[in-house]
């Protein structure tokens, strides 16, 4: 199993916000011990997930250049439970920023209804100190990880150029619209 | 600029929120690790609360200095030497030494973290 809580991001602001999906499905080993028969998303890998988002956000808010870890979660409210099928909409949003490191208020929401509502600390480990507790390895920001942003930006930079070809096409096929008021 | 008191009320929803600790636990002569349980991550979320409830900026390590004992000749049988006492004076303008000193054990440096601590610093911060 891959220690990878999120599916995709699907909206990034660099140093702002971040909304991230998880789907549940049963091919998941967790979903049948938690419970058998009655298979719910455990709300530690619920945690685990906005710590995710939020620890990229966090991380990318400062170019990966730290070790980012998550060092508290001073407050976590369940409201519900997912089940398998459901999917889970996680955002985050960066709430305070220091080179030490970082607070985020981060939701999971299921169907628009929220789910859970905590706020995340993360500190930032400096290389020294992160050396002698975890080695040289960046175990945080693994590239799989990692892999989940890049496919986002991937898929919003092919997005962008679709949309810029079809304008060109629209430049070229039709005179441009009058600008509208406002 | 607000009153100690006003600060103190504060600086106690502050510890509430931080540390999750009652209300009537935190009074101004509570030490932050001994009576009130902070771990060293519990230094960075009080900074960060502090800085978001007065609307101030801590610089990093104004309030919590990182390493408190930078010098290891200022320790001498496990006791701050009067040189390592004035030393962490200047460190912690704003915690009370007074007892410390009669007794400058260095596994009682902790203790100099106290509520009343932070509401100095606050107060200094928002007269600044």
């Amino acid at each position: 199993m891959r220690w990878i809580w999120i599916d995709k991001f699907t909206e990034f602001r660099s140093g702002q916000f971040a909304r991230a999906i998880k789907n549940l499905t049963l091919a998941e080993e967790h979903l049948h011990d938690h419970f058998p028969g009655y298979p719910v998303m455990p709300a530690s890998l619920i945690i685990e997930g906005l710590a995710q988002t939020g620890g990229i956000l966090v991380g990318e808010a400062s170019g990966f250049t730290a070790k980012v870890v998550l060092a508290k979660i001073p407050r976590a409210e369940f409201h519900g439970v997912a089940c398998a099928g459901d999917q889970l909409t996680y955002e985050v949003t960066l709430t305070d920023l220091r080179a030490e490191g970082a607070v985020v208020d981060a939701k999971a929401f299921l169907e628009g209804e929220l789910l859970c509502d905590a706020e995340i600390v993360f500190a930032h480990l400096d290389n020294t100190r992160a050396n002698q507790i975890f080695g040289p390895k960046n175990f945080v920001f693994t590239q799989q990880l990692l892999g989940v942003l890049d496919l986002a930006k991937a898929q919003q930079r092919a997005k962008e150029k679709e949309q810029a070809a079809a304008g060109d096409g629209q430049v070229r096929g039709e005179p441009p619209a009058a600008p509208t008021a406002g | 600029m607000p009153a100690y008191d006003e600060i103190f009320e504060k600086v106690q929803s502050t510890l509430v929120d931080a540390l999750g600790v009652d209300e009537e636990d935190v009074s101004r002569e509570s030490t932050l690790q001994g009576d009130l349980g902070a771990e060293s991550i519990d230094f960075l979320d009080i900074v960060f609360r502090l800085e978001r409830n007065f609307g101030i900026k801590i610089p990093r390590g104004e309030l919590f200095p990182e390493n408190l004992v930078a010098d290891p000749e200022w320790i001498t049988d496990g006791k701050l030497t009067s040189k390592g006492v004035s030393e962490l004076k200047a460190r912690l303008p704003f915690a009370d030494l007074s007892k410390f000193e009669a007794d400058p054990d260095v596994e009682k440096m902790g203790d100099l973290y106290t509520v009343d601590m932070l509401v100095h610093y606050v107060q200094s911060k928002l007269a600044a």
